[in-house]
């Protein structure tokens, strides 16, 4: 298993990246994501953010096109299958199994590596504890707050061992005191693990927090023929 | 291998169909080399129109198709247009959703039990208030203008018709429309009629059409409420196909391309319809009356609703209580004593049937899950939706009429020696069943929120972990259902089973069609009640397992 602080570790590169639906295209980044550091996307809805997403990830819808490569601290990506990436998603709903318990979703996280049946329960406690959910291993997850569900999530994310993270406007369904509180949470997460960031939200508050680049995306051309 | 799911699924649907249709055609052209017809000429078809009352027949099974197809839109259009989106409908919507999984013999019998002379319906208001103390002499089943056959057909046409309404209302802004209408003065049944019901039709249109398909060419439902003096087209047909003398085949497979031109001409005539309909309700709508006072109109089509159902639910109620019954005379409401010696007596009879019927069953099921899931699953890998011509495809069983192919098959199936095996009855079973459990499960499985996948999948899960750890419990209760409903379907097959079974295979389904509605009402309670309990069975375990397995799971575990 590769240590995310390792000197190897050089980022996420953006090289050439632009997305089309048909022959318009919605999205082109050209960027370097230094580990630690963090890349907001902002744009409307619509303007294809989310797409961007899916192509660093693995899931591009295949309507749409791609060019250009991604790289994670120095190998390329760009036609890995999503299950060798190690991309932590985060999305704006939780997205919790809602047939396993909070431990059994964490459980399904840790890397085939960890292995035992007690080793990968004792690693999904440690990060329950971590996000100060101690005690919650056994709970459904339908019972929790929201800021939990949340924290949750953000703990499945980090005991997967990401090589980087790509967030989807995860803070904008939160009420806005925990939005502020989970938000300091994941970035300050994400920093000490010296985890490349790219998050994509039409927050402007979202970019702000992060302190990092920022590219704004122009509103999806009107053409009236949209679905 | 998932490539292969959706060519597989078009041969499964589409091979039977085709071989049927030509097994059914050539033979009525005098060609069928097993009975020493190796000329073409149109005997078959001189003798079949000389058969007395073949007219008759065949007019009535066009008249019976499309009256019950008319009937059953007409009160579920009137029920959704008056009473969607309050509670009365869920109260409704919940009473007649379970009679879908009715098969239509159970339900053709406890209707018969309600209305026959004899039946429940006269007992409870005799002698008090008819006068009768022996049952009237009047001919109420097996009425010669088929009016009981209709109201059976109608009965369980409207829990289908009603049940795709409700899988297509999500997909049109109705209540919106509701809302917009009625701010615009239109009264609440009309204002849904105008501006919601015409994109729901465009969505349930193949269901209609296979409810004409249906109604048309029906056989069992007929054999138990139709007319007898001629019965109907596709009963006939049956008689001939299974006549000792084995030249008569020649004219019922002609007989059987008369029946696919009724139906044909029934779809036909009701296309026709629908383009007078729509410039007719275009008329009206722009004179721009409102149909405020619909209190009336509302009251009679929730009334008519819940009278089927309630109708069907006594029939089978009654159909149980025969089964128990000791001497029940008229006008009795309830018989003098209850006794388990009917099934002791038929107990012996039941078990061989019993076991055929979930045998079958369950492997037809299996079967059409497996490659159902397969289907569905290669869709989702590719993001493509077969659309409407897949959908086109996947009703295409329904659409034909059964008799139409079922002939020819058999037919095929003894010249290759296949026929009466468990093979080619399991795989005759799927070519119904795959329809309704595809139909069942696409809309919840293409509902799923694909980012549950996306999430298991950058967590690392390999495809195949991310379908049976995730998707599948996660759509658990959605994949039993759909098995559920493709039992129910299996149980309830009669023509498919008689045929191809070649008589060697008793189903419970054949068993109590065969007892006819003269029959011993004790024994046809017996059969229909275990008809009826199957299908409960089923859906009663979709409902149990995921609810046990998920009991600690609030937003899945569905009571």
């Amino acid at each position: 298993m590769t240590d995310p602080s390792a000197t190897h570790a050089t980022g996420l590169r953006l090289e050439n990246v632009a997305i089309a639906l048909g022959s318009r295209t919605l999205v082109s980044v050209d960027h370097d994501i230094a580990p630690g550091d963090v890349l907001t996307v902002m744009g409307p809805s619509g303007s294809g953010k989310s797409t961007l997403l899916a192509f660093i990830g693995g899931f591009l819808d295949p309507v749409f096109s791609a060019r250009g490569r991604v790289h994670c601290n120095g190998t390329d990506i760009t036609g890995a299958p999503p299950q060798t990436r190690r991309a932590g998603l985060l999305f704006q709903d939780p997205l919790l199994f809602p047939h396993m318990s909070v431990g059994g979703n964490l459980v399904f996280a840790v890397p085939p590596s960890v292995a035992g049946r007690t080793a990968r329960r004792q690693r999904a406690g440690d990060a329950l504890g971590d996000v100060g959910l101690d005690g919650f291993f056994d709970r459904d997850p339908d019972t929790l707050s929201g800021g939990q569900k949340a924290r949750v999530a953000l703990a499945r994310v980090l005991v997967s061992d990401p090589a980087f993270m790509l967030l989807d406007e995860p803070f904008s369904k939160l009420d806005a005191g925990l939005r502020d509180q989970i938000r300091r949470l994941v970035f300050e997460r994400a920093k000490a693990r010296r985890l490349p960031v790219l998050l994509v939200t039409h927050d402007a508050a979202d970019a702000e927090a992060a302190h990092g680049a920022l590219i704004e995306l122009a509103p999806a051309a009107s053409d009236g023929a949209g679905p | 291998m998932l490539r292969f799911a959706p060519p597989l699924a078009l041969f499964v649907l589409a091979a039977p169909l085709a071989c049927g249709l030509m097994g059914t055609v050539l033979p009525a052209f005098g060609f069928l080399p097993a009975l020493g017809g190796y000329q073409l000429s149109t005997r078959p078809f001189a003798d079949l129109f000389g058969q007395p009352g073949l007219w008759r027949s065949a007019l009535q099974a066009l008249m019976i198709g499309l009256l019950t197809t008319a009937i059953s839109l007409a009160m579920v259009a009137g029920f959704v247009c008056a009473w969607y989106g309050t509670r009365a409908f869920r109260l409704i919507q919940h009473l007649v959703s379970p009679l879908l999984a009715v098969p239509h013999a159970a339900a053709a019998f406890g209707f018969a039990f309600m209305i026959a002379p004899s039946g429940y319906l006269a007992r409870l208001f005799s002698p008090w208030a008819t006068g009768w103390e022996r049952p009237p002499d009047l001919l109420v089943v097996n009425d010669p203008a088929g009016f009981a056959l209709i109201a059976g057909l109608v009965i369980k046409e409207v829990p289908f018709l009603l049940l795709v309404t409700l899988a297509a209302l999500p997909q049109v802004p109705a209540l919106r429309s509701l809302r917009l209408s009625q701010s615009l003065g239109y009264g609440r049944m009309m204002g849904f009629m105008f501006t919601a019901w015409p994109p729901l039709y465009r969505q349930i249109r193949l269901a209609v059409f296979a409810v004409i398909a249906y109604a048309s060419a029906n056989v069992d439902v007929a054999f138990i409420l139709g007319p007898t003096t001629p019965q109907t087209l596709p009963v006939r047909l049956v008689g001939w196909m299974n006549d000792p003398e084995l030249s008569m085949r020649f004219m019922a497979c002609a007989g059987a391309c008369l029946q696919i031109a009724v139906t044909a001409v029934a779809l036909l005539i009701w296309v026709a319809l629908e383009r007078i309909a729509g410039p007719v309700a275009e008329g009206i709508c722009e004179t721009g009356r409102r149909f405020r006072r619909d209190g009336f109109a509302r009251l009679a089509a929730g009334g008519m609703m819940a009278a089927s159902a309630l109708l069907v639910f006594g029939g089978l109620g009654v159909l149980a209580l025969w089964s128990v019954s000791g001497l029940w005379q008229f006008p009795s409401a309830l018989p003098d004593a209850l006794t388990w010696r009917t099934w002791q007596r038929t107990g012996p009879a039941l078990s061989g049937p019993l076991a055929t019927t979930i045998i079958i069953a369950l492997a037809a099921t299996a079967i059409s899950v497996a490659i159902a899931l397969a289907c569905l699953q290669r869709e989702n890998e590719t993001g493509r939706t077969g659309g409407n011509r897949a959908l086109a495809l996947v009703y295409l069983p329904l659409l034909v009429p059964q008799i139409g192919f079922l002939f020819g098959l058999q037919l095929l199936l003894i010249a290759g020696d296949a026929d009466a095996s468990w093979a080619a009855l399991i795989l005759v079973h799927v070519v119904f069943v795959l329809p309704y459990v595809f139909l069942s499960l696409s809309a919840p499985w293409r509902a799923y929120d694909g980012r549950y996948e996306a999430v298991a999948a950058a967590l690392g899960a390999p495809a195949g972990r991310v379908f049976w750890r995730v998707r599948m419990p996660m759509l658990l209760r959605a994949v039993l259902v759909a098995a559920a409903v493709g039992f129910a379907v299996s149980v309830g097959q009669y023509l498919p089973t008689l045929l191809v079974g070649a008589g060697r295979f008793p189903t419970i389904t054949t068993e109590a069609v065969a007892l006819g509605s003269g029959g011993d009402r004790r024994v046809i309670g017996v059969y229909a009640f275990l008809q009826m309990l199957l299908p409960f069975v089923g859906f009663a375990l979709a409902t149990l397992v995921p609810a046990l397995l998920f009991r600690n799971r609030r937003a899945i575990r569905g009571l």
